[in-house]
Order: structure tokens, then C-alpha cells, then sequence
């Protein structure tokens, strides 16, 4: 099995930690691993600021690189749903049927449903807040969405418990957004700093230790809310987790 | 870089108290309407098949239209067909005026806000009296409605103690939430004495039957149409539903997306004027025809006005119903003005984080956040773009089409240990309203995977 790892932009740049622990662990599983160098951003940022024309070369430079592998991985649960559910549609304005939308997962969503992984091999002997995320939650369906009446489920949570010694966590309004939304955070400074600031709390009051997540955009917002009030709680990607002893 | 409602916003969240006091109150109502859908086994069923039922009846609005009238006058109606609020206005005014009224009482009705009645009426020396219980409170203090269902939801009881002392002459100081009812229903049930005609809105005109339902909590359409002798409906085109069978879908959702009830105190169902009174119905189109050719957005048209997609909204929680440019708020608003007239009301487009709850709550399953995305994409076209984030947009579209540019902003951005200059533009002061900025790793992914540093040594 070959598996295209894409680490997206502010991944790369900021949370390195997060794609070594990605290869880490699928390579641990006998995932063939290529990283194909010339990869940057998927377009989101400009498309959900109204920019969608801007994100098509993108669309067009990653299909070229990835569109070889069997499976796309990425430890983004936004950033893989924007390349499974916009780029058929940006690509289709060229007419070009787009190959890696049917390709590409989540990190997570690839363990679970793809990976089937029954037992990981390390500790993690604290307590997490699990962070369900707008687009992991009401585009890629990793847990049942609360304002859903479908039977309840979290693939996070169903991969945390295979980690020795964790004690997995959940907020109050348990997948209310935490107020990021790309340029939304300051094209509406005010109300995505507050957003920001009620989840952080509601995190913390669960007692953990570590908010963690599929997706490290909501973690560095919550994360810059937490440095500016220096608030007792830390922050790592929910791959992290899964591959901790690694 | 900030939108009218993005200003708005920061002035509503600026006092703490009220804006956190908001939010948790409209959670509240959608922590209700979760309670009352999860005892429903088929929910998301009835979620389906309401959305079917008004996509059905929208793409076949010219024959369930005129089935609607056609039984409606067969009862005895008298039928109106207004194209926009000025027609509206203008035919409710010439049936006061056929019979010499003096005062209109109203129930609740969005559809007359959106014709701007009131102030049409007032002019020209009618008095008009909304008589559900938010509307009247916030007629006598003179302000628009925040909220469509409910409407003074911004208003603590403090305040309409205030305003009932000086409107009402209640007692000073006293606001007891039912001292306060009790005083605005005694004060009300003197309008209803002496009203000249009674209007209500329509949640549903059923076509076959030419039946109006009006759902309430209050009993007041009932008061105002049993009373004054003549009965005016004021319907939106977008009402139509084709039988009871598909009002008894509508009746299970309304009120369980609307305030976590399982049915409004009072679902009234009107089909003919009473013996010796008269009662019209004024069927106005004001755009709603058009938008059935508007593939991205004919969706709005099944909206069946319920707010479920403004309590659950994390931006309209916080920012409050007078942040937003349009008389209707949220996410509904927010598509509803824009279909109106994109360049007046595209200040409130930023006012969503794509969180997509809307989309899940809403019982007809419009595609509400997606609806605000493509809106996104036509701002630049209408001159509306924010010249900042477009900077940005173009920018990141060069910075990332240049890998070796890209790999390079990487490996300067630990340097300069700040976001690297793509990035920033005044962006950067718009998060530090509140947050820090992350800090760059001293290494990029990338570098070490060309390095060799991340793979397993072979």
C-alpha cells in the first residue's frame, strides 16, 4: 500500500512534530510512506475567504503530485475534506473529472476505516480534552455531529482507547466551533477571539491536561487564546497521541 | 479589515455580561430543541422528507398556487395577489380604508416587517397594535425585531419592567415576568375589544384545502381574528404546502426546531370568514419568484422560518440580531439579504465561521453554510471584496503555486521567528485582538524529510 503523505502548510511550518508522528506510526504499520517534496497548501484559506479561483492552481498542482499514490493522507481533517468535497468542483470549472477527492483521508479517518487498527503500542498516561472539530465532525463525519438524532460515535475516541492509560475527555457543547474559521478569525476579531476564549474554558473545566484533536488549525487558535491568558492547559495533535513510544 | 457587522460585533461583545448572557439563552433553546428531536425515532426522516415536500412544492409553485387560491375563494375568501411590499401595503391599506378601520391588531408576521407595514399603515393614520407579546414589547420601546421567533430576545425583564412603567404605568420596579405578562395582556385585551380588522402572518397555506395555519404560544391570532370582522392573512408565496398530510411533517418539526416544544400552545387553522365577516388573504411574491432561477440559492425557499439555524449559530450567539445589516438575522438572514440586494447586505456575509450547524439543525435541510460560501466567491465580482484578505488571497495563491519560494518562506519564517510576510500584511494585528501568534517550528517538515531526518533509516 503507498500512501502520499501531505502536511499541510501551516503544519509544515509550525507543528512539524505532527507529520514526523504521522510517518512514524504509519510506517509502524507497514504503510509505505512517500512525502513527494513540491506540496504546499491546499487552497483553503483563500476559498472560504472568496477567493475560490485562486485556490485552482493549487487543485491542479496537487492533483499532478498525488494522483500516482493509492491513498492521499493528511493530519488535517479540514484541509483533507476541502480536497475531497471542493476540488471536484474547482477542477470541474476546467473540466478536468478530479482524481484525488476519492483518494484522500484524514490522518484518523485512515486508521479507522481503512487501516482498521486494533491495538497501537504506546502510553499516554494523561488526561485529553478531545477537540471535535467543525469540519472533521460536520464534513468528514469522524463522530456523530450533535445536532444529528443518529446513533452516537467518535473514531477518535474509538482510537484513544487503544492507547494505554488515557483518559479521554469531552467539553461541554461538545462540537461548538472554536471561533478559528480562517480569515474569519480576523475578519472577526471580536467575535472569534470570544468563541475562542468560551472553548478554551469549557476545555479546561473538564479537568484535562491536553486539549487534542484531528485538526491543528482550531489547536493553534485555542493555543494563542491559552498563551495570551496564560491558561493552564497544553495542546498536542491527536496523532501525537496515537503514536506516542514511538 | 472589518465588515459592518464585524464592528457591530465587537460593540455587543464589549459588554461581557450581556453578550455571554445571549449566547447562553439562545444555547439554551437549541439545548431544548435537541432534546425534543432525540425523542422523535425518525427525525432525520422528517428532515428528509420536509426538505423533499418543499423542494416539490417550490419547483411547482404556479399550480399549487392556484389551487390555493381557486379553494381558498370556494370557501369564501377573498384573494390577493401582491408582486412586491409596496403592492402588499397598499391592497392591506385599501381594505382598511373599504371599511373605514381605525385600528389593525396583528399578530406575529415577518412577512409585514419585510413589507415595512407598519410605518406604511402608521402614516397614513391607522394604529396599529402587535399583539404577540415580543412584538408589542418592542413596538412600544420603537425597535426592529432581533431574533424571528423570538423577537426581544436581547431584552432582559429589567428593561421591560422600565419600559411597561413608563408605557403601561406599571408598578415601579416590579419586573416579575408574570405581573408583567398580566399587565401587557390586560392592556391588550382592550386593543382586540376594539379593533376594526385583525391580520395575522401564515406558517402554512395548504393548497388543497385553502386552509391557513398560524401556530402561536399565545393565543393572540386567535383573539384578533375572533373579535374585529375582518381578517387579513399576509402570505408569503414560499408558504404553499400541498395537503394536510404534508402539514401533519411541518407540525411535528416546527415547534421542536423552533423552541424545543413539541407543538406551539396553539396551531389555528383558517378556512373560511365567520358569518358576516370578511376574510382576504394577500399572497405577495416581493422576489421570491425569482429566486426559484437561482439554482445556488433556490434552497432559501424552503425555509419555514423556524430560527432554529440563529440559537445555534456560535456568530449570532455572540454578536447579537442588530450586528446584522438585514432585518433578518443569522444565517438565514444572512442569504435571504443577499438574495435581496448583495450590494446593500453583503456586510454580512463574514458574519460565519463555515462551522456548517446551521445545516444540521435546520428541519427543511437548506444548505445554509454552504449558500454563505458561494456568496463569498461573488463579493470580489460586485466590487464588495475585502481589499486586505484579497491581498492575502493573492498572495498565498503565489507564494504556494512557487514550491521552491514556499520551501524557502519555510526555512526564514524560524528566522525572523514571526509569521512570514505573506502571512502577515495588517492581518497580524486582527489576531492579536486576543490571541498570540503561534510560533514557528525551528525546522520545517519538509527540510527534515529532505534531510532524511524523518524517515526510518533503511
Amino acid at each position: 500500500m503507498k500512501v502520499g503523505l501531505f502536511i499541510p502548510c501551516y503544519v509544515n511550518a509550525i507543528f512539524p512534530e505532527v507529520g514526523v508522528a504521522s510517518y512514524k506510526l504509519l510506517d509502524s504499520l507497514g504503510v509505505e510512506v512517500d512525502y513527494p517534496l513540491d506540496q504546499t497548501c491546499c487552497g483553503q484559506p483563500m476559498a472560504n475567504a472568496g477567493f475560490e479561483d485562486e485556490a485552482l492552481p493549487l487543485a491542479q498542482q496537487f492533483e499532478k503530485l498525488f494522483d500516482k499514490y493509492e491513498y492521499i493522507v493528511a493530519p488535517s481533517a479540514s484541509c483533507a475534506v476541502f480536497v475531497k468535497e471542493n476540488y471536484p468542483k474547482i477542477l470541474g470549472k476546467e473540466q478536468h473529472l478530479c482524481q484525488t477527492s476519492g483518494k484522500i483521508y484524514d490522518i484518523c479517518e485512515f486508521l479507522h476505516d481503512v487501516l482498521k487498527v486494533d491495538k497501537l503500542p504506546g502510553k499516554f498516561p494523561h488526561k485529553v480534552s478531545v477537540h471535535n472539530s467543525c469540519h472533521g465532525v460536520r464534513e468528514l463525519h469522524l463522530s456523530s455531529a450533535s445536532e444529528l438524532m443518529e446513533p452516537r460515535y467518535s473514531k477518535i475516541k474509538d482510537l484513544l482507547a487503544k492507547v494505554e492509560g488515557v483518559t479521554v475527555l469531552e467539553p461541554e457543547k461538545v462540537d461548538e466551533c472554536c471561533g478559528f474559521g480562517g480569515m474569519f478569525s480576523i475578519e472577526e476579531p471580536a467575535v472569534s477571539v470570544c468563541m475562542g476564549q468560551d472553548k478554551v474554558h469549557n476545555h479546561i473545566n473538564t479537568g484535562a491536561e491536553y486539549i487534542t484533536g484531528a485538526d491543528s488549525s482550531c489547536l493553534m487558535h485555542m493555543q494563542g487564546v491559552v498563551n495570551r491568558e496564560k491558561l493552564p492547559i497544553k495542546f498536542i495533535h491527536v496523532i501525537q497521541i496515537l503514536a506516542a513510544g514511538l | 479589515m472589518s465588515t459592518k457587522h464585524a464592528e457591530a460585533a465587537t460593540r455587543f461583545i464589549s459588554n461581557k455580561k450581556e453578550e455571554s448572557w445571549h449566547n447562553e439563552t439562545l444555547w439554551m433553546v437549541r439545548a431544548k430543541r435537541d432534546n425534543m428531536a432525540k425523542d422523535v425515532p425518525e427525525w432525520e426522516q422528517l428532515r428528509e422528507l420536509s426538505s423533499q415536500i418543499k423542494m416539490h412544492t417550490i419547483s411547482h409553485l404556479d399550480k399549487y398556487a392556484e389551487q390555493f387560491a381557486a379553494a381558498a375563494e370556494a370557501n369564501g375568501v377573498i384573494v390577493h395577489w401582491a408582486k412586491d411590499d409596496k403592492e402588499h401595503n397598499e391592497i392591506v391599506y385599501k381594505i382598511l380604508s373599504d371599511h373605514n378601520a381605525k385600528k389593525l391588531v396583528k399578530s406575529k408576521s415577518m412577512l409585514t416587517e419585510e413589507c415595512h407595514l407598519n410605518p406604511y399603515l402608521e402614516q397614513r393614520g391607522i394604529d396599529v397594535v402587535e399583539s404577540d407579546l415580543g412584538e408589542r414589547i418592542l413596538q412600544l420601546d420603537n425597535q426592529p425585531p432581533s431574533h424571528i421567533v423570538m423577537p426581544a430576545i436581547h431584552m432582559t425583564r429589567q428593561e421591560v419592567g422600565k419600559l411597561f412603567e413608563v408605557k403601561l404605568g406599571t408598578e415601579k420596579g416590579n419586573s416579575d415576568p408574570t405581573y408583567l405578562t398580566r399587565a401587557a395582556r390586560q392592556h391588550l385585551r382592550n386593543e382586540f375589544m376594539t379593533a376594526d380588522v385583525g391580520m395575522t402572518g401564515c406558517n402554512f397555506g395548504v393548497a388543497e384545502t385553502g386552509d391557513v395555519v398560524v401556530c402561536t404560544n399565545e393565543g393572540n391570532a386567535d383573539m384578533g381574528t375572533s373579535l374585529p370582522k375582518v381578517h387579513i392573512v399576509s402570505m408569503g408565496l414560499e408558504k404553499l404546502i400541498p395537503n394536510h398530510k404534508a402539514l401533519s411533517v411541518y407540525s411535528r418539526l416546527l415547534a421542536r426546531s423552533a423552541t424545543g416544544q413539541p407543538v406551539t400552545s396553539y396551531m389555528s387553522h383558517f378556512r373560511k370568514p365567520r358569518e358576516g365577516c370578511e376574510m382576504h388573504i394577500v399572497i405577495v411574491d416581493n422576489g421570491r419568484s425569482e429566486i426559484l432561477g437561482n439554482r445556488e440559492h433556490i434552497q432559501t425557499l424552503k425555509c419555514i422560518r423556524c430560527g432554529a439555524c440563529m440559537n445555534t449559530c456560535p456568530v449570532y450567539r455572540r454578536s447579537g440580531g442588530y450586528s446584522y445589516t438585514y432585518f433578518i438575522p443569522g444565517p438565514i438572514g444572512i442569504n435571504l439579504g443577499m438574495l435581496k440586494n448583495p450590494k446593500e447586505y453583503s456586510d454580512n456575509v463574514s458574519a460565519c465561521s463555515l462551522c456548517y450547524s446551521c445545516n444540521n439543525v435546520c428541519p427543511a435541510k437548506i444548505d445554509l453554510a454552504d449558500q454563505i460560501y458561494r456568496w463569498r466567491q461573488g463579493l470580489d465580482s460586485l466590487g464588495k471584496a475585502d481589499k486586505m484578505k484579497k491581498m492575502m488571497s493573492g498572495g498565498m495563491k503565489f507564494l504556494f503555486t512557487h514550491p521552491s519560494l514556499y520551501k524557502t518562506a519555510l526555512s526564514m519564517a524560524p528566522i525572523v521567528n514571526s509569521m512570514p510576510r505573506f502571512m502577515i500584511y495588517n492581518g497580524l494585528n486582527d489576531w492579536g485582538k486576543g490571541r498570540e501568534l503561534p510560533k514557528f517550528a525551528k525546522e520545517s517538515f519538509t527540510s527534515m524529510w529532505k534531510k532524511g531526518k524523518v524517515q526510518k533509516k533503511k
